[in-house]
């Protein structure tokens, strides 16, 4: 990991009024966000409005990118840059993972021994619960949110992860298609990994409905739908994300924006998939099965 | 507004106006934005410092309701920490790693301008949130100290709301600032340059870059989940529903510990360039500086819980969390050796950057001192959210970061700006500024461990006197601060000329650069004989 | 002025005396209180020992730090040994300084673990006497469990308590000295820490669990000490009084509490209809001391956190819906639920509000009201 081959020029764009646009946007869409959520009526229309300035900066931002890109303003140098920004950026993530799959951890294994009078600090349960023994999955000593059925793992879940681990495998086969040249291969690759992540989000969608009209499964329905929702929730939209930057990959694919040896954009959306992948076997095993 | 065309540009066209700054894709320009950002905020942070110890002068409530005060107590600690510190030091690392490793610019200029914009509007987002309480209807002040623990940040109003979106916003601006420090200096050193090679405060950056790409996102993490606590339902803090207040806090300071060495770090590398420039030596044990750095950053991610001894952790736990703590001692404590090392036997001058540097290593030990007392669990069963805290960590965060900030300015500035400062006036603001200093906070360990808490807006007369001298210290303190923005200003306006080499005893490939280096600098890498004038070279 | 003087007269007493005799200090309240317990004993001496290291350490790196500073100057002429990284010192002190520090280190934990033990396990005691301890927004329950005794402890405003102003209670925390006490700490709202130095146990108070600490105090006196966990406004007026007393002397204080509570019992449930003006009185009284720190003895409030109960809609209109909120709290806010108040004290505390400044509702509300309500 060395810079050895500093040949050429190192590209620095030109002035760029992106970076502010995202500032504007985002700013626009928090403001409204905190102004929504605590039912100021206008809050709701600043935040779409912020959103789609948003959209327009990500499509203003990546279109001059991908015309430096065909007009071969990068170098090698420049394309390593890429390639390590985006794995870091996929270790930032990684992390942001890590804080709610940390929190399930402390939740099962330190909080609710704790309550359940477990060890050193049994006077909690005697003195205010009295004989509750937690099992999870819980709902707390309060009951939050009524009685409730527990998201079975080898239903949709199953199914679920079989997809995803599928779309894993299809996008690396695009992938060589990519490699060997082969446009059709890639292009066909592509819309089976999109498909897959659409099936996958329809199937979660459908089983939202069902545990909130069902099961009485809710964000409301104390830690466990609490950790639930947040964790596959937050998936659900890594999921989202990245199957609308395989939608605009392959949009890219077949203008044939990609040669097998200059085709960052690609790589790092399959990174990304790649991780959305890894973070959902976490959640199967984590949050549905044990 | 992109020019993608073949125009392949070094014909150094300086874009001008207010599009140069706010549409910026240099690194010169952009650190030069993160430095006059902080310094806005430090002045900001220290309005609101300066509030609080006029509340404090005196026994009784004077000035503040105690949820305004309280409010202050938070903004103070984020702005200082988010706003000043962290900003300067990213300006710093915009401004001097590109020039110091021979690269032309940072590796992704245009998001380099994003981490900076963002911070306006993190710091907009924050100031609204002190703000919004004072329109009808506008809910409640925050009165949460900086740590924002609930179950009493969820009866705050709607402001948390804005102040959890200005973290979120901040965290965005220091991850993908971390993200682009990193990958400037994996991708971008110069030619035949190795990262032992690489001069100590790029080290020093890349482990604190590594550091906040790990811990932030965990913050944001725990923020979010308070959020939806608060609006959405979900009982992660609320023991009815099986969650557990004290989660926030393991989350919190597993991101809030390491931030501290996020702190620290950037003025360690400072001073690795300011203490050998000025014994005109090289640098002592530069492979045991990186061998320390990463075990204090290591050791640093495991020993969050010692900020909550309090909180009822089993023996094994807390046994585990103390002798962790205490053992960071060894690596910090290397680390302040080879600065004494460096010194000792050198040929030393006391310009400014240099009496900030020899005051950094006396005091910022004896901050450092307190905190390994801290450390000590049942010890800690008294000191803890006690005036003594504060004192500790203002004896670490003032000269372990403040001040390295203040010697990184001094000793870079003409370099900037092609002007020399005015070394008398600097001299004068260094000594009312140290003096100042330790007026303030020395006193508030014995406020501590006579028993006064901390983030309390009135006190038992018992505690007046040292609170007295506290306060006017502060404002001795806090008046110098006017000194060094005059003295900054006159820099920028103009001055002796500043040669390439602005100081006798500095090495390095900065130095080769005119003071003020052209807009876009080593566009051709550095040549061999220039890669050699380093003091880092391992031994 | 003369603060200042004082303040800086301290603090050369301070330097002459913190490290040196141990009296000196004490008189000057620059460090711990003098322990009243055997784990604060413990504490003290911990605290000292690595105060002197630190000292010791930091007279060395300053010592070093200035000689350098004086004799290797360039003013002075002295030339800079360039290769004083390549000596034997230069290439082994990576090691050698790690190693001294880890020693020192090892002192320190060493000690601290040995006191660590004793301050954190509670003894394995029958004679154990348990008190609970609850935080509240902002004041103070301490329930004896095996006395079935309660006390609340609130601040006493300046007026009443002076130079002790935040540091007085009205009803004050009584134990018996030479006693194996345990407290469980726990918080009806937010978080909470009680703190007295002299018996050296803080211990954060966390809504939905307990935590425990134990002490035993080893001399009388009263000792004082304040909640250590910023808790939202009036953080700074939640004293809390230490009574230490002989252990006779505290079972007299019981039984007089037991007794007070059974007439208070008694005249709550007495089949007696109330008259205005009786209820008026105690309900003022009773309005001040439990809710007048929020909604202001005025009954104005301080909004936008503490909302008006002058005008208020809920203490001017139905009856029912004034008793739930005062009966059941409102979840997620400051406002607790009243409901262990007895039937009495609720009627007279809602007649109250429902009469006094200007909200003449003219509502007479009895405890069989009250009763009837629950
Ligand atoms: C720049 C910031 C910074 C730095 C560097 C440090 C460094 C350290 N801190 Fe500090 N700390 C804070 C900022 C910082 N801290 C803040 C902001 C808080 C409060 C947060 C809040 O609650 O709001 C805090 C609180 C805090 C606590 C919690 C107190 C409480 O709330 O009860 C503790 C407890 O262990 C602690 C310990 C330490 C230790 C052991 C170090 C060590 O890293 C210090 C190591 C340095 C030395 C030891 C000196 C040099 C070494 C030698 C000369 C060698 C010889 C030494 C020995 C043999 C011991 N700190
Ligand atoms: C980098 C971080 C940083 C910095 C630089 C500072 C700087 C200062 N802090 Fe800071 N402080 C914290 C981080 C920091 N603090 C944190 C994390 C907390 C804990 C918060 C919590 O409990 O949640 C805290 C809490 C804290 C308290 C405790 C409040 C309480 O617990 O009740 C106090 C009280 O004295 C205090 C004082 C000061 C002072 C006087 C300065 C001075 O150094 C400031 C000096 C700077 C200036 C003054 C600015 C420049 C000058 C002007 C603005 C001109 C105008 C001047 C005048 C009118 C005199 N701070
Ligand atoms: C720790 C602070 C605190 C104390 C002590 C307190 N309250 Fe409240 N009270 C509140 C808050 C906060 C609310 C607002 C609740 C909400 O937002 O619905 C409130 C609301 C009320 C209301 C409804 C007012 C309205 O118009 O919405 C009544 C009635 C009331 N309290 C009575 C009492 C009584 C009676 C006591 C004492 C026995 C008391 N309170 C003690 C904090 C407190
Ligand atoms: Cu109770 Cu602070
Ligand atoms: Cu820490």
């Amino acid at each position: 990991m060395s810079a050895e081959q500093q040949t050429e020029h190192y590209y620095i764009p030109d002035p760029s009024p992106w970076p502010v646009v995202g500032m504007v946007s985002l700013l626009t869409t928090l403001v409204g966000a905190a102004l929504a959520i605590n039912g100021v009526d206008i809050g709701s229309y600043v935040v779409i409005a912020g959103l789609l300035l948003f959209g327009y900066l990500l499509f203003g931002w990546f279109s001059d990118v991908v015309k430096e890109n065909l007009s071969d303003c990068y170098n090698h140098q420049v394309d390593t840059s890429f390639r390590m920004g985006m794995i870091w950026f996929i270790a930032s993530e990684v992390f942001f993972f890590l804080a709610f799959f940390g929190a399930l951890y402390y939740i099962r294994n330190i909080a609710l021994p704790w309550l359940g009078g477990d060890g050193y600090l049994g006077t909690t349960n005697e003195l205010l619960y009295d004989g509750y023994t937690p099992v999870w999955p819980t709902h707390g000593p309060g009951e939050m949110g009524g009685d409730f059925i527990v998201m079975g793992a080898w239903g949709i879940p199953a199914i679920n992860t079989f997809i995803l681990l599928t779309s894993g495998a299809t996008i690396t086969w695009a992938h060589w298609g990519l490699k060997l040249n082969k446009q059709n291969h890639l292009v066909w690759g592509l819309a089976s990994t999109i498909g897959l992540g659409v099936i996958f989000v329809i199937l979660q969608a459908y089983e939202y409905g069902h545990a909130y009209s069902d099961l009485n499964l809710t964000l409301e329905t104390g830690i466990y739908g609490s950790t639930f929702y947040m964790l596959t929730g937050f998936h659900g939209f890594h999921v989202t994300m990245g199957a609308i930057m395989l939608m605009a990959i392959l949009g890219r694919s077949l203008k044939g924006h990609f040669s097998p040896h200059n085709h960052f954009a690609f790589e790092a959306v399959a990174w990304y998939w790649h991780f959305v992948d890894v973070v959902w076997l976490g959640l199967f095993i984590f949050v549905y099965w044990l | 507004m992109s020019t993608y065309a073949a125009e392949h540009h070094h014909d150094d066209h300086v874009p001008t106006g207010w599009r140069r700054w706010v549409f910026s894709t240099n690194h010169k320009d952009i650190g030069t934005l993160y430095l006059l950002f902080a310094l806005c905020m430090l002045f900001l942070g220290g309005a609101s410092a300066m509030l609080i110890r006029a509340e404090l002068f005196q026994p009784g409530i004077q000035l503040l309701h105690p949820d305004l005060y309280n409010n202050l107590v938070t903004n103070h600690a984020l702005i200082m920490i988010f706003g000043a510190v962290m900003p300067a030091a990213a300006g710093l690392a915009n401004w001097m790693i590109p020039l110091m490793i021979g690269a032309p610019d940072m590796a992704l200029p245009r998001m380099n301008n994003l981490s900076f914009w963002i911070l306006p509007a993190a710091a907009t987002m924050l100031i609204l949130s002190f703000v919004v309480p004072f329109f009808p209807g506008g809910g409640s002040q925050i009165n949460t100290g900086w740590t924002l623990y609930p179950p009493l940040s969820l009866q705050v109003g709607m402001s948390m709301d804005f102040l959890i979106f200005a973290i979120h916003l901040l965290g965005i601006s220091s991850v993908l600032a971390s993200i682009n420090i990193i990958v400037t200096l994996f991708n971008m050193r110069a030619p035949g340059m190795t990262l032992m090679q690489m001069p100590m405060f790029c080290w020093t950056w890349l482990v604190t870059a590594f550091l906040l790409i790990l811990v932030v996102p965990v913050l944001a993490g725990g923020v979010t989940m308070l959020l939806f606590d608060r609006h959405f339902g979900t009982s992660f803090f609320d023991a009815a529903g099986g969650g557990d207040p004290v989660l926030f806090q393991h989350l919190f300071w597993f991101f809030g510990h390491p931030e501290v060495y996020v702190l620290l770090l950037p003025s360690i590398g400072v001073l690795a360039h300011v203490i050998p420039t000025f014994s005109r030596k090289p640098l002592f044990g530069y492979k045991s500086m990186v061998g320390s750095m990463l075990a204090v950053a290591t050791i640093g991610m495991v020993v969050w819980a010692h900020h909550q001894y309090t909180i009822g952790m089993s023996l094994g736990a807390v046994t585990y969390f103390m002798i962790g703590t205490i053992i960071i001692s060894i690596p910090v404590g290397l680390m302040i050796f080879n600065f004494i090392a460096t010194m000792w036997r050198g040929s030393m001058t006391f310009e400014t950057p240099m009496l900030f540097a020899v005051a950094i290593i006396l005091m910022f030990t004896f901050g450092g001192l307190s905190g390994v007392m801290l450390a000590v669990v049942p010890a800690d069963m008294q000191y803890h959210d006690s005036m003594f805290v504060v004192a500790h960590f203002h004896y670490v965060l003032m000269p372990g970061a403040v001040f390295g900030l203040f010697a990184g300015v001094f000793y870079w500035l003409p370099k900037w700006t092609g002007h020399m400062y005015d070394e008398v006036l600097a001299k004068w603001f260094f000594w009312i500024n140290v003096i100042g200093f330790n007026i303030t906070f020395f006193p508030q360990h014995f406020l501590g461990l006579a028993g006064m808490p901390r983030r309390i807006v009135d006190y038992n007369v018992m505690f007046t006197e040292f609170n007295v001298v506290s306060s006017i210290g502060a404002i001795i303190f806090g008046l110098s601060h006017l000194l060094l923005l005059y003295i900054v200003i006159k820099t920028i306006r103009g001055g002796k000329k500043a040669d390439a080499k602005v100081w006798e005893g500095a090495h390095g490939l900065e130095w080769h650069l005119d003071s003020p280096p052209a807009f876009h600098s080593w566009s051709t890498a550095p040549k061999a004989i220039e890669l050699t004038d380093t003091y880092e070279k391992p031994q | 002025m003369r603060f200042l003087v004082s303040g800086l007269a301290r603090w050369v007493v301070l330097f002459v005396g913190f490290f040196g005799a141990g009296s000196v200090y004490a008189e000057y309240g620059v460090n711990f209180p003098e322990p009243a317990s055997g784990s604060a004993q413990e504490i003290y001496d911990i605290h000292m020992m690595t105060m002197r290291v630190s000292t010791l350490l930091l007279v060395i790196v300053f010592a070093i730090v200035f000689y350098s500073l004086y004799f290797h100057r360039k003013s002075r002429g002295y030339k800079a040994d360039q290769k004083f990284h390549d000596t034997w010192f230069g290439h082994w002190s990576w090691i050698i300084v790690p190693t001294l520090v880890l020693g020192v280190d090892l002192t320190i934990a060493n000690n601290a673990n040995a006191v660590l033990e004793k301050v954190w396990v509670v003894p394995d005691d029958k004679e154990l006497m348990d008190v609970k301890v609850t935080g509240h927004q902002w004041w103070w329950e301490f329930d004896y469990l095996d006395h079935g005794v309660k006390v609340e402890s609130r601040y006493v405003p300046k007026e009443d308590s002076g130079d002790l102003y935040l540091r007085e209670v009205d009803n004050r925390l009584v134990l018996p000295v030479g006693t194996n006490i345990r407290f469980l700490h726990t918080s009806a709202d937010v978080l909470h820490a009680f703190w007295v130095p002299e018996l050296a146990v803080k211990k954060d108070a966390i809504p939905g669990y307990v935590t425990e600490t134990w002490v035993e105090i080893t001399r009388e006196g009263v000792f004082r000490g304040q909640c250590a966990e910023l808790c939202g406004t009036w953080h700074a007026r939640m004293p809390i009084v230490v009574e230490a007393v002989p252990k006779e002397q505290f079972l007299a204080w019981i039984d007089e509490r037991n007794a007070a509570k059974a007439a208070a019992a008694a005249e709550a449930s007495a089949d007696k209809t109330w008259t205005m003006e009786e209820l008026m009185a105690k309900g003022e009284e009773l309005y001040n001391t439990k809710c007048g720190a929020c909604h202001q003895v005025t009954g104005i409030g301080l909004p936008p956190a503490f909302p008006p109960l002058k005008g208020s809609a809920i203490a001017t209109g139905p009856i029912d819906a004034h008793l739930d909120i005062v009966i059941k709290g409102q979840p997620g806010t400051a406002m607790m639920a009243w409901g262990g108040l007895n039937d009495l004290e609720i009627a007279a505390i809602v007649t109250y509000e429902r009469n006094a400044w200007g909200n003449n509702t003219g509502d007479l509300v009895q405890p069989a009201d009250v009763k009837q309500h629950r």
